[in-house]
């Protein structure tokens, strides 16, 4: 019955007040706060038993009952982990081969292209924005063999470029987000600065990208994020090991537990390095989380 | 501006020009993008669907022997087609309908509510292979934590990995954790619900359940159509998961083995380009047509508010 909490919303605050007085609602509020409380710990408990594990010696490890709080806990396991795998490398790939420039080129492309969506009247634009919002259904399975073959002739395997220069060209998700946003602007501040005879790029340049930087802290959120999770495009496209990004990292310690049997520390170490891969994301999380919630409500609501 | 109704080129007037010239550059990179990352590949992938091509010698073409090969011959195609239908049918209604009891739930006056939401939300923002690597670990059947709790209570242990029947619906359960994008849209659409119609229905009678039946429901269709379809889109791909904890074979008797690592599988593995890309061309007509079925069937059931 916890559906009915919308009335209580409305109720004013004094009646509220005396409404919660009575044991059917106090109930109710038990209730509520018990299930809320389980489904939390049940969704913490893999990131919990991540960290914790990561704390482990062998023993501990393969003991039943599972220890659930590992005594003593083996925090170097922690450098031991990153050190002996290489991931001081790894995460430099990650961060500056791959994040760090398709994100500035996804912000710098997708803005450009939804600045012309948004607030430029030309004939043709809808269907052309049609159209782009429709390619974010496109699975990517139905490029993903032309566009490995078509990088293989231009000797990209083995690279960045693959993961990196299509970031050059707009994201059509981003773009989407951006026009929604452009489109809040009003448009008698590009009018006024057109009668004052300033150029489409100035107007964009100057008054409407200064307004736009929440918007493209989003875009730029969003984009770090997809590429530092990203899995299945640095699988097809790296194959050495020098190249690997954070997430093949982790897949080559996976792929040496199963191929060797479980070496010494094999657990400990796999869940410490994939503690390590997530907490920046937790981190960029609870310092933007309005950022985030707001840019995923956008397009949730608009589209 | 009216002149724009005519696409004739000598009939648009100075300014109209100038902002087509104005708009299009603005969006070019857009569209070379478009040509060269969706347009092109569509097609070539296409061609390649008609071919044998290993990417060693030159394709052959062989018309639609790929496509035939797939239908009649290959052991695993429909084996692969069904495990995903099932993995889509289930998690894509579990995953929202559970999300969407969550978005009310915390939709209510509840301390903590932005914690809460956070806490739903984060499994859907870290890297698939943490995620993975974790539920991997969690589910494994001799020193996996839930194998190991149950069998020091007494209780006999589960093979979340090993059995076929259980495969998908572990597949499931682990979409169902990470379906947090859901319950943050849905809680955004519920807090847009305006609280003059909750006040509306109370003076008409409404209780609890027929303002959920008929105020919070209606007013949620638009947002429910929207996750559906990005759910059922993304459903239909799902990769990371299955490939990481059930390996490219698709774990005991292929059980977990879907459409999307069946056709990296071939493609990455066997380098069969050829039938890969008419795997990639039967998906995209799939994909195409339920989403054009969604929407056509959601003119019955989505409520859109005069206001928009």
């Amino acid at each position: 019955m916890t559906v009915i909490k919308p009335a209580q919303s409305v109720t004013s605050p004094s009646v509220r007040r005396r409404t919660q007085a009575t044991p059917g609602h106090l109930a109710v509020q038990v209730l509520k706060y018990t299930i809320v409380g389980l489904l939390a710990a049940t969704w913490l408990f893999p990131f919990y038993w991540m960290f914790s594990s990561a704390l482990k010696d062998d023993p501990q490890v393969y003991t039943i009952p599972p220890v659930l709080v590992p005594n003593p806990a083996h925090w170097n396991n922690f450098a031991n982990a990153w050190a002996k795998n290489d991931f001081t490398l790894f995460a430099f790939n990650s961060i500056f081969r791959y994040s760090l420039p398709a994100t500035i080129l996804t912000v710098i492309s997708s803005c450009i292209v939804a600045y012309g969506f948004a607030r430029v009247q030309w004939p043709g634009r809808d269907v052309l924005f049609y159209v782009c919002l429709m390619t974010i259904m496109l699975p990517w399975q139905v490029t993903m063999v032309p566009l490995f073959i078509t990088y293989k002739t231009f000797g990209w395997l083995n690279s960045y470029l693959p993961l990196v220069v299509p970031a050059a060209f707009g994201n059509a998700f981003f773009i989407f987000m951006m026009r929604q946003f452009f489109l809040t602007i009003p448009h008698e501040l590009s009018d006024a600065a057109r009668i004052d005879g300033a150029s489409e790029l100035g107007i964009f340049a100057r008054i409407i990208l200064p307004l736009a930087v929440p918007a493209l802290a989003v875009v730029g959120l969003f984009s770090f994020l997809a590429t530092w999770n990203d899995f299945l495009g640095p699988l097809i496209y790296l194959n050495r090991e020098e190249h690997y990004p954070l997430a093949l990292g982790i897949k080559r310690l996976r792929d040496n537990i199963s191929a060797t049997g479980t070496n010494e520390l094999a657990y400990p170490y796999l869940m410490a390095v994939s503690t390590i891969v997530v907490t920046p994301i937790l981190a960029l999380f609870f310092l933007a989380q309005r950022t985030f919630i707001e840019g995923i409500s956008v397009t949730g609501i608009k589209g | 501006m009216e002149s724009t109704t005519t696409m004739r080129w000598g009939r648009i007037s100075r300014r109209d020009r100038q902002n087509l010239l104005t708009g299009l550059l603005f969006v070019s990179p857009w569209l070379i993008g478009f040509t060269l990352f969706t347009i092109y590949p569509l097609l070539f992938s296409f061609y390649i669907s008609l071919t044998r091509y290993d990417l060693i010698r030159e394709p052959v073409f062989i018309g639609v022997e790929n496509y035939t090969e797939l239908f009649t011959i290959d052991p695993q195609f429909w084996k692969v087609v069904y495990n995903t239908i099932f993995f889509v049918v289930l998690s894509v209604p579990f995953s929202l309908g559970f999300a969407f009891l969550v978005a009310n739930l915390l939709n209510t006056q509840i301390v903590g509510r932005s914690f809460f939401r956070a806490v739903m939300y984060i499994p859907a923002i870290v890297p698939g292979i943490c995620v993975a690597m974790v539920w991997l670990f969690l589910l494994n059947i001799q020193y996996g934590a839930i194998n190991g709790l149950l069998q020091s209570w007494g209780l006999p242990a589960i093979p979340f990995l090993s059995n076929p029947d259980l495969a998908k619906p572990t597949l499931i359960m682990i979409a169902v954790w990470a379906t947090g994008n859901a319950v943050v849209v849905f809680l955004a659409g519920l807090q847009d619900v305006p609280r003059s119609l909750y006040e509306a229905a109370v003076v008409d009678g409404a209780n609890g359940w027929q303002q959920f039946r008929h105020v919070t429901i209606p007013l949620s269709t638009p947002v429910i159509l929207y996750n559906l379809v990005i759910g059922f889109i993304g459903a239909f791909q799902e990769f990371t998961s299955a490939y990481l904890i059930f390996g490219s074979g698709g774990g005991p008797l292929n059980s977990a083995l879907l459409y999307s690592p069946f056709l990296y599988q071939n493609a990455f593995q066997f380098l069969r380009m050829g039938k890969a890309s008419a795997l990639a061309w039967l998906l995209f007509v799939v994909v195409v047509i339920g989403t054009i079925i969604l929407f056509r069937t959601s003119a019955r059931w989505v409520y859109y508010g005069g206001e928009k």
